[in-house]
């Protein structure tokens, strides 16, 4: 018999009230717990895929869909500029790398990028199985692309126009896949590389003889930080170019998907209250059922004291348990989420990982129990028994 | 065992209670005898610690209650007596085994199953030990109540109104409990009722005026 054992029998006591009161907070704290865990990682993936490219240079357009497209491969290209263009600006002294991309083809929604060696290492990817592609129509999958798609070294593919599934495949030029990447948690899992000439070729038959190479974006490093206050100016204004920065572009899509978390999060705050309110008034309800109880108590021995744990124990182990209960389920959202995410080939998320915030949550969720047990506590421990007992 | 000397108690203007001298010997069994709304139930509060009389001075058990207060007050009351109100008031939530517990629990006590039990057979309810409060018969309540009470071998027993709404064969039943259990734990016995039938019984009686 402790007093934890008397406040779980109460709890058990009334199990309607119980669930729900587990279910309201268990709810309100699961949507917080995915908007944690999901915008937490998309803002690793997206950092860590922009990471080290300052600005991207592709067909004049939307500014976030090249970066879209040239950085995350998440959306159609704006267009192709010429070679030539691309070679000139890469020649400048305030680059210090640059990354030439060709897009246009894609395999089972997998987008194939034409690029040179630089591209991968720029990741820091490491092989796998087989090696990097040396000659045109070689092909190195991404951990993710092989996996899915059960391909492996040797095999061989075709490319589909465009990025989704079902678009013109070009069936006469098969690629040759000669390695594949390990898992490096970023964007190069879902990418299918080969060379620019690769992709070259696969076009060709589209465009007239002796037409005038393009590609579709440079990925540019700067030489120094003063580069960023001249070079974006200089491409914008004097080529057919554009340059947008994935930084500040993926600042700007994280503003525009803010709204849309903070009214989610604040829809949670309210769930929180709501159960907070909700475990406040069952308290209040079993205080009044409960006065004979409290009384009989006192008259056992306990002091008011005990009474006052009594009610802060059911409030917090309640809010313990819906607290618990709503990260179990946050992450398991999550997880799903991340499963239906990955079927479309977009950035995954995973319900597998601790964010150190969650802890904040749980501190939280108590609290919510134990503000909402305050009051009735405080009337437990102030239950004068004599009238009680003789009222009879 | 009890003593107290000129005691009053007062709700307001009304005066509920009024002792010049009470006092008892350990294991005496007395009866409080009165009318509805005489002050038997203040007087049973004052001697308990649950009520502070308005004049007077209380001792039980060589323990003057004005020296205690709050918590330590509590706990003297736990230790000391036991108590079957008049509604028995058993917790719901608990089985009746986990009634008994609570007694030692909140008296303080190291917990001892085997005390429960023994106590529960003592009043004829060892197999009702898992049973919750609301599948016990109003005697098999009572005795619980009683068991309650006892389980802490408390130096003075005390029970408000334990024959009312009960027939002849259960207030004598009833009556007999409370005595083998204060004999047992060599307790005083102080029953407080309006019913003339338990009068014969008892050769100690307080009898409270209107």
């Amino acid at each position: 018999m402790t007093l934890a054992g008397i406040s779980l029998a109460y709890l058990r006591a009334r199990p309607l009230a119980t669930i729900l009161n587990l279910l309201l907070l268990a709810l309100g704290v699961a949507t917080i717990t995915v908007l944690m865990l999901a915008t937490r990682q998309l803002e690793e993936r997206m950092g860590r895929d922009a990471r080290g490219i300052d600005l991207v240079a592709g067909a004049k357009g939307s500014p976030m869909q090249l970066v879209l497209s040239a950085v995350f491969h998440l959306d159609a290209p704006t267009g192709n500029i010429l070679l030539a263009d691309a070679m000139a600006l890469a020649k400048q002294r305030a680059v210090k790398k640059a990354i030439p991309l060709a897009l246009g083809d894609s395999y089972k929604g997998f987008r194939i990028v034409g690029s040179n060696h630089d591209y991968p290492a720029h990741y820091g990817a490491r092989i796998a199985a087989g090696r990097l592609w040396s000659a045109p129509m070689e092909a190195v999958l991404g951990a993710e692309v092989a996996a899915k798609a059960k391909l492996a070294v040797g095999a061989s593919i075709t490319g589909a126009h465009g990025l989704g599934e079902g678009g013109d495949e070009h069936e006469s030029e098969p690629y040759k896949i000669v390695g594949v990447l390990a898992p490096g948690g970023t964007v190069l899992d879902r990418l299918v590389l080969t060379s620019i000439e690769s992709v070259w070729e696969v076009h060709e038959h589209g465009s007239p003889a002796g037409s005038p190479k393009e590609i579709t974006a440079l990925l540019i490093q700067y030489a120094s930080p003063l580069a960023a206050a001249t070079l974006p100016r200089m491409v914008n204004a004097t080529s057919a170019l554009q340059a947008a920065s994935p930084a500040y572009e993926s600042a700007r899509l994280f503003r525009m998907i803010g709204v849309g978390v903070e009214v989610l999060r604040a829809f949670g705050v309210v769930l929180m209250f709501a159960a907070g309110l909700s475990v406040f008034i069952a308290l209040l309800n079993a205080l009044e059922e409960r006065r004979y109880d409290l009384a009989v108590m006192r008259m056992l021995g306990a002091a008011p004291s005990r009474l006052l744990g009594l009610m802060l124990l059911e409030g917090g182990a309640l809010a313990l348990a819906g607290g618990i209960a709503g990260i179990g389920l946050g992450h398991l959202l999550t997880e799903g989420l991340g499963t239906a995410l990955q079927q479309a080939q977009q950035a995954a998320v995973t319900g597998r990982t601790w964010n150190d915030d969650e802890w904040w949550l749980l501190a939280a969720s108590l609290a919510v129990g134990i503000i909402a047990a305050l009051v009735p506590a405080w009337r437990a421990y102030r239950t004068d028994v004599a009238p009680v007992l003789a009222e009879g | 065992m009890l003593s107290l000397r000129a005691v009053r108690h007062r709700y307001g203007a009304h005066e509920a209670l009024r002792i010049e001298r009470f006092e008892t010997q350990a294991g005496d069994h007395w009866l409080v005898l009165g009318p509805s709304g005489c002050g038997k139930t203040t007087l049973l509060h004052v001697i308990a610690g649950l009520l502070r009389p308005s004049e007077g001075e209380v001792q039980v058990a060589g323990q003057p209650l004005a020296a205690l207060a709050g918590a330590a007050l509590d706990r003297w009351r736990g230790r000391t007596l036991g108590i079957v109100p008049q509604k028995l008031h058993l917790i719901a939530s608990l089985s009746l085994l986990e009634n008994i517990l609570l007694a030692q629990y909140l008296a303080g006590m190291p917990e001892n199953r085997a005390r429960a039990l023994e106590v529960l057979a003592q009043v004829q309810l060892a197999d009702r030990s898992g049973a919750p409060p609301a599948q016990l018969s109003h005697g098999e309540a009572q005795r619980a109540a009683v068991a309650r009470a006892a389980v802490n071998r408390p130096k003075v027993l005390i029970a408000d109104e334990p024959t009312s709404n009960l027939d002849d064969a259960n207030c004598t039943r009833a009556l007999d409990l409370l005595q083998s259990q204060a004999n047992e734990c060599g307790a005083t016995l102080i029953v407080a009722t309006h019913d003339q039938r338990a009068r014969s019984r008892f050769k100690h009686r307080l009898e409270l005026p209107q």
